[in-house]
């Protein structure tokens, strides 16, 4: 029988999770470099055995740490994130310029077909690849050195790249997301890269056709259709029907399209699922009930989903990185939160219960399917 | 020999427990001592001080003979006491430090 193991950071250490294919009864590994922060763990679809890991702190700075044996073990490689070339210049919060400097890394993602190989977006942002299992790493400067970066300005986490997508059908075809730059594509395996925000609606920018400076909070896509990109930008849900050359909104009948968490189901995929959170500047749930939506039609329709998720007195948030599903015949969903509760739903979202209740805030949920 | 005091942190990444005892070549500086500490331990480097410049990471702060010599320039000799092994260098997490992250 299949079994599932459920990879989760926080702001104090790393968990794992283990439960077969039922899903009930979990078993939790953890604290891993306790007293760190873990901002993501994830696992290699070419080897499920090799785990990569983000740790950092304010005082000791950035780790990186390797799995050979599917997280039983660690051993630190490399940490050197180092721009290529002349770091140059951002934008900062009150419009002025400040150079770009390295700060932590927000997201892992391990190569499809290679598990030596693995991806990093910083902080501030930029993207870099290791091709030596993380002993090494290299900036592609050309995402940062595209002419726009200069106008890029952070979100209120930082100037972070949280987002990093392959296109299973195109080596050479990759997406990213900064916050708050906007979504970028690449189609020369990651030389060139253009920005693909046509058709993203943000109130504080004055200029509606804005090439960049858009907050995308997080991009989904299901494997078998990588020209569908799905987005929970700062507000608005929106969908690109054609690789991000244009996106439109498909918030609908949500009660609040601020979000931070977007996915895919894994068999459906035109079924996605978002937790709507009351605003910008109230990061929790509308009214104190923890909802998940999901739509069935790629969006604009949403339903509720609420069986075994507290419904009074909940203002917990749930952060880009923590939401995640597994690929079991019944689609397993996971989110985590910054009350430090990790749900799982057996049942593509119908049924709630959690697997925690008490870590940390939960920063990253990411799951593997396992034989 | 030097000791070095680590705090928890890295003590636990390095893997050691207690002070940490290194051979350290010619004088005895920050920069020195850290330079051994770190080819002993690897896992270390851009812990304590960047990679690339070198300098101390902000909320890290060296004490000895209940000095504090985190602005000491890192080619300064240390005191006496710990060039002769009687005194450790301690590494220390500041107390007030760690830049919380913002919401993310």
């Amino acid at each position: 029988m299949s079994k599932v193991r459920v990879l989760v950071g926080t702001r104090k250490g790393a968990f794992i999770m283990t439960s077969d294919g039922k899903r009930q009864q979990w078993e939790v590994q953890g604290p891993l470099f306790a007293g760190w922060e873990i901002y993501h763990m994830k696992g290699s679809p070419a080897d499920p055995n090799r785990l990569y890991l983000s740790q950092c702190s304010g005082w000791f700075g950035q780790l990186i740490q390797r799995s050979n044996d599917g997280g039983k073990t660690w051993e630190p490689v490399g940490n050197q994130f180092a721009y290529v070339g002349e770091a140059g210049t951002h934008q900062w919060y009150d419009g002025t310029s400040r150079p770009w400097a390295f700060k932590r890394v927000w997201h892992l993602e391990p190569s499809l077909s290679d598990p030596n190989t693995v991806y990093a977006g910083i902080e501030d942002a930029a993207l870099f690849r290791s091709a030596d299992g993380g002993q090494t790493w290299q900036e592609l400067p050309g995402l940062r050195g595209h002419g726009s970066g200069p106008r890029w300005q952070p979100g209120a986490g930082g100037l972070c790249l949280h987002t990093i997508l392959f296109d299973p059908s195109n080596a050479r075809r990759m997406f990213i997301a900064i916050s708050a730059a906007g979504a970028f594509r690449t189609d020369d395996g990651g030389d060139t890269w253009q920005p693909i925000n046509r058709g993203l609606v943000s109130q504080y920018i004055p200029d509606p056709k804005a090439e960049v400076g858009h907050c995308v909070h997080r991009i989904a896509m299901h494997r078998s259709r990588p020209n569908v990109l799905f987005m929970q930008k700062h507000w608005d849900v929106m969908r690109s029907d054609n690789a991000g050359e244009s996106w439109q909104e498909v918030s609908g009948n949500l009660p609040t399209d601020f979000g931070f968490v977007i996915d895919v189901h894994a068999h459906e995929p035109e079924t996605i699922y978002v937790v709507p959170i009351k605003s910008d500047s109230e990061h929790f749930p509308l009214d104190g009930k923890l909802q998940v939506y999901r739509s069935r039609s790629g969006g604009n329709d949403w339903e509720p989903l609420t069986k075994g998720l507290p419904q009074s007195n909940c203002y917990v948030n749930v952060l880009r990185d923590a939401m995640a599903v597994d690929s079991m015949d019944t689609c397993g969903i996971y989110f985590g939160t910054t009350g430090g509760q990790v749900y799982a739903s057996a049942d593509a979202g119908d049924n709630w219960s959690p697997i925690v209740r008490d870590l940390p805030a939960v920063l990253s949920v990411e799951v593997q399917t396992l034989p | 020999m030097i000791r070095v005091v680590l705090p928890t942190h890295l003590r636990n990444l390095a893997k050691v427990s207690g002070e940490v005892e290194l051979e350290v070549e010619g004088t005895i500086t920050q920069r020195s001592v850290l330079n051994a500490l770190e080819a002993r331990y690897p896992m270390l480097r851009g812990t304590v001080r960047d990679h690339a410049t070198q300098l101390r990471r902000p909320f890290v702060r060296f004490f000895a003979c209940e000095q504090d010599l985190s602005h000491e320039p890192p080619d300064s000799l240390l005191p006496e006491a710990v060039a002769s092994g009687r005194e450790p260098l301690y590494v220390v997490g500041a107390i007030a430090g760690g830049a919380y992250s913002r919401a993310r």
